[in-house]
């Protein structure tokens, strides 16, 4: 719990100095979902932060849910449904229901709101947060290049939102700063979830000479289709070694359990404060599944990355870096700026695709 | 493996749950219903077919069991469509919702868990030959079901009696009454073998295409089915190539993105202007040409009389109810 | 034991009146034994299904808003099923209707004034229109089936959609994600009671065409040629009226209504367009239209229900801790239990047992 608690100091920016909130003997916490639970990807595993803060703050805290909430006209009643029915803090996990939260929010000054990968703070009891899941995919790239003998990668990507380039951008940076001559191949599902065409993007990968698949879309279809081919993969949201146990190489897990417990808690205490959390390796929100299918120089390069990270000591998007175009990007030692990582809509060198405009 | 013998295979795989659910709406239709609730019975297959396998830790057990839920599942929709004669539209989306439902609260117990794989039966000699050999000779038990299932309903719809008896059944049940067919005992079957093939194809997602269960893993394909016979006004072989056309349509689309210009340069002069005239179209548009070539087929088809009378089952949709 | 199903002389008054009644009462019965077998207390379950969505003022807001779309769209329905038109394609053209709306907003973003709001309305109405035009000409036109074609034209139409709000429509400030700019103030439909709630005046859209379409029908020449050329096309035909004319008037209608729909949904509670625009009301809609008898004035009645059916799944989640797969179970079996008991009107049903009747033999 001890770096949980950290987050805030590090990362968050406290927007504003909110009043002080008085001590709570119980919390309710409600979770609204875009996806089923059952989905074993982005919904699942928030989910299983809902749970962690079950079990961490005990009769403390109440819990309640909604599952499949389309990001449509019923995110807002849904959103309100809950203000009403006594939540104290509702955590609203998709991009799609940033103006419902922000609406609703107006309403329900007392209702603390906490919106996954928005940009829209526009009332005080709106908090947003995020993970830094591009470190981890740096740390993949550095993998993929060296596990790699086809020297090409695929990647089965959602949609070209900042943040699925960002992730793009930085495994080829990772492969790269290994072998420079990496190529990465990239796909656009146009989906986040459908097993079927996702295990059909892996196929198309292989076939066209990627022999390690990595994904930004929720199924575990690609990992089975790569254990099927013989190919290496990485898992996406969630630890899917069940899915390829002589496959996976690593999975970049969403934890969000520290950060719902943190949050929850500040409303049981009473210190709840806006904040805008973009949270990584460091705070607990990144977690790397164990290194395994590797050789023992690769763990090892693997795991000194990820040490490196954690301690702030590297950041993946560091100079010198070009754009695809061939234009400087990042001078020699230049870190990027969260603002530009944050609208991102460019590719670096080395991506072997045209991001769809 | 040769790149084109494995895009083929993908293909395959990707046409065969279409095939077979297609196949089983086929005869329904034929018979003079609509069945709107192939989605629904598809779902159901598909966790029916997983957790079935799960119990017996044997895939075919599996996909039987798959086969028996779909069948069982239809009865509902044939009790309510046939029998008291409601609105078979709405009826089959009806049993589309439940079907979702259900299917999502059977599955919470199979959520992550890794299922078992239905293996290729692999022919022995036939599956040597070259390019076709690893094609046709080494799949799943499905695949061989999916190619006889055309074999089959082609020959029963057209070769045999009972297969006319359904067809006149489709084509004007008041006449086939009064032949003294029993019009409902054929519907009945009919709708029940559409349960059943709906219910192989959902299982074939679950054992093959993707072996684990998934919320919702349909994700549409059996309102792709429907569109299939449509598109083949109804005739098997149709559907055979409508499947596979529907398949290697999603799966080019695919390829095409993952395909770097510059390694293909080689290529003759037009086919090289295709592929990057392809690249450069957006995914939108290249999906929606299946749907736009169905209704294509389907203005053709239906502007000539002989063959409409000859295809369309003239009953489609509509309740009987025998005159006393 | 079988059952055997006969055709009344007349539909049954009384079965009109009694066929919800059991309906419900079944509905109810069932929920319970489904509610206590998932270990849940029945009576608290169908309270939060069926009456606490009703009990709060926002509440009731929320209801008037998800019924809007299934209420206008069902009553376009309603015409073309009774004219013997089966335009299964309602979500598309809804999803039309609702670009075409949005054309103003988002192309015309300096354009604000009075005018605006009926402009789109109008243009959302057209979008629909045409859209149905579709089916409707290569039905009248090529004796194509409308069924399928109007089918295969909501996928077109999603795609369309898609296409459009992830490339030429989106927002340049959106950080790439999908959708078009948030409508300007004079591109949203005002709200009725803005202090209670956020239900807008599409509800008023929706009450005002059923009472048309349902004035239309029973009163007007042109009703009874729907009426006519559904029941009996021959006869229609002798009587002089048009087939073709008649697919044409129902397909515009109903695709108007949706279009219509679509913009209501847009400019109202979503305020800007994007691709998850498509939750399937042009198919629940259909739906609607046959809880409500084929009659718009039942749509209405129809379209509440199962808007309530939908709060009320969300409310039992909340209140039961039952997942969303429970509700739409629900969801699914009230639904096939009203078409069931619906037969009892035109139909006489009788179990008997043992041997099958002469006129089921044979084969």
């Amino acid at each position: 719990m001890k770096k949980v608690l950290g987050i805030v100091a590090a990362f968050g920016i406290a927007l504003s100095a909110s009043t002080a909130y008085a001590a709570m003997d119980k919390v309710k916490a409600c979770f609204i979902y875009v996806g089923s639970i059952g989905d074993f990807g982005w919904s699942y595993q928030h989910d299983q932060g809902r749970l962690a803060v079950e079990e961490a703050l005990g009769d403390k805290v109440e819990t309640a849910y909604l599952e499949s909430v389309p990001e449509g006209a019923d995110a807002e009643r849904a959103i309100e449904r809950f203000a009403r029915s006594g939540c104290n803090i509702i955590f609203t996990t998709s991009f799609g229901y940033m103006d419902a939260t922000n609406k609703v929010a107006g309403k329900f000054p007392d209702v603390k709101f906490e919106h996954a990968t928005g940009y829209k703070r526009e009332h005080p009891n709106v908090s947003t947060y995020n993970s830094r899941f591009h470190e981890g995919r740096y740390v993949q790239g550095q993998i993929a290049a060296k596990m790699s003998s086809s020297g090409v990668a695929g990647y089965i990507a959602s949609f070209p939102i900042p943040e699925v380039v960002m992730g793009i951008n930085a495994f080829t940076l990772g492969a790269q700063s290994v072998n420079p001559d990496f190529k990465l191949k990239v796909v656009w599902a146009n989906t986040w979830f459908d097993p079927g065409k996702e295990a059909d993007a892996a196929k198309a990968l292989i076939d066209q000479g990627a022999d390690i698949i990595t994904q930004h879309t929720d199924s575990t279809a690609p990992m089975q289709v790569a254990a099927e081919r013989g190919v290496k993969a990485f898992g996406q949201a969630s630890d899917m070694i069940n899915f390829g146990k002589e496959t996976q190489l690593t999975a970049i897990i969403d934890d969000w359990g520290p950060y719902y417990v943190e949050r929850v808690k500040a409303v049981l205490e009473g210190t709840w404060e806006q904040v805008d959390v973009w949270a990584g390796m460091k705070e607990g929100h990144v977690v790397m599944a164990p290194y395994t299918n590797m050789p023992d120089d690769v763990k090892a390069m693997a795991e000194e990355t990820q040490a490196k990270i954690t301690s702030g000591e590297f950041d993946p998007y560091t100079g010198p870096v070009k754009k695809q175009d061939g234009s400087d990007w990042l001078a020699e030692g230049e870190v990027a700026d969260a603002g530009v990582l944050l609208g991102m809509n460019f590719y670096v060198a080395g991506v072997d695709d045209q991001l769809p405009q | 493996m040769g790149m084109l013998e494995a895009i083929l295979l993908t293909v395959f795989t990707a046409a065969t749950p279409l095939l077979i659910a297609a196949m089983g709406e086929l005869v329904a239709e034929r018979s003079g219903v609509l069945n709107l609730g192939v989605e629904g019975m598809m779902i159901m297959g598909a966790i029916a077919g997983f957790a079935f396998a799960q119990m017996s830790g044997n895939p075919y057990i599996g996909a039987l069991g798959g086969m028996a839920v779909g069948a069982l599942f239809s009865l509902l929709f044939a009790f309510l469509a046939l029998t008291l004669v409601t609105n078979q539209v709405a009826t089959g989306l009806a049993l589309t919702i439940l079907g979702l439902g259900l299917s999502g609260l059977w599955g919470e117990a199979f959520v992550g868990i890794p299922g078992v794989k239905l293996q290729p039966v692999v022919i022995p000699l036939l599956s040597d030959i070259p390019l076709i050999g690893r094609l046709f000779f080494a799949q799943d038990a499905l695949f061989y079901v999916s190619i006889a299932l055309v074999f089959a309903v082609s020959w029963f719809l057209f070769k045999t009696k009972a297969g006319l008896t359904l067809r006149s059944v489709g084509d004007n049940h008041h006449s086939a009454h009064a032949l003294g067919i029993n019009v409902m005992r054929v519907r009945y079957l009919a709708v029940m073998f559409g349960g059943a093939c709906a219910g192989l194809a959902g299982s074939h997602l679950s054992l093959v295409y993707t072996t684990q269960w998934i919320e919702n893993m349909s994700a549409g394909r059996g309102w792709i089915a429907l569109a299939l016979v449509v598109f083949a006004s109804w005739r098997p072989w149709r559907i055979l190539f409508g499947a596979y056309l529907f398949g290697a349509i999603t799966i080019m689309q695919l390829h095409i993105q993952a395909l770097n210009l510059g390694d293909v340069e080689f290529l003759p002069g037009p086919i090289y202007g295709i592929l990057s005239l392809l690249k450069s179209i957006p995914a939108q548009f290249l999906s929606s040409l299946p749907y736009l070539a169905t209704i294509v087929v389907l203005v053709l088809i239906s502007r000539n009389r002989r063959l409409t009378l000859i295809n369309t089952p003239a009953m489609l949709g509509q309740g009987f109810v025998p005159d006393r | 034991m079988r059952i055997e199903v006969s055709r009344r002389q007349m539909p049954s008054r009384l079965f009109a009146y009694l066929s919800p009644v059991i309906a419900l009462a079944l509905t109810i019965l069932l929920g319970a034994i489904v509610f206590m077998a998932l270990g849940k207390d029945p009576v608290q379950a169908l309270y939060s299904y069926f009456i606490e969505p009703l009990t709060e003022t926002w509440s009731l807001h929320e209801l008037l808003i998800k019924a809007t779309p299934l209420i206008l769209i069902a009553v376009g329905l309603s015409v073309c099923y009774l004219s013997n038109n089966w335009n299964i394609g309602a979500e598309g053209q809804f999803l039309m209707g609702a670009v075409a709306g949005s054309a103003i907003p988002v192309l015309l973003p300096e354009f604000q004034n009075y005018l605006v709001l009926p402009l789109m309305l109008i243009l959302a109405m057209a979008g629909g229109a045409a859209y149905a035009a579709i089916p409707a000409f290569l039905k009248s036109r090529f004796n194509t089936n409308e069924i399928l074609t109007s089918l295969m034209l909501v996928y077109v139409a999603q795609l369309f959609v898609d296409w459009l709000v992830r490339g030429p429509w989106r927002n340049p400030q959106g950080f790439s994600f999908p959708g078009t700019i948030t409508f300007n103030d004079f591109a949203l439909l005002p709200e009725m009671f803005p202090a209670s709630g956020r239900a807008n005046i599409g509800i008023l859209f929706a009450l005002v065409a059923a009472v048309l379409v349902w004035l239309m029908i029973r009163r007007t020449l042109k009703g009874f040629e729907v009426r006519v050329l559904g029941q009996n096309p021959r006869a229609g035909r002798f009587a002089g009226f048009s087939s073709a004319k008649m697919t044409f008037f129902a397909f515009l209608l109903s695709g108007a209504l949706a279009g219509l729909a679509g913009i209501i949904e847009v400019a109202g509670a979503v305020q800007h367009l994007n691709e998850k625009l498509s939750v399937g009301y042009g198919f629940a809609a259909i739906i609607v239209v046959f809880l409500g008898r084929l009659n718009p004035l039942g749509a209405v009645v129809a379209g509440l229900v199962l808007a309530l059916t939908y709060l009320g799944g969300e409310a039992a989640q909340i209140s039961l801790q039952i997942s969303d797969k429970s509700a739409r179970v629900f969801q699914g079996m009230l639904l096939f239990l009203v078409l069931a008991c619906d037969t009892l009107i035109n139909y006489r049903i009788r179990f008997i047992a043992g041997q099958p009747s002469a006129s089921a033999e044979g084969n």
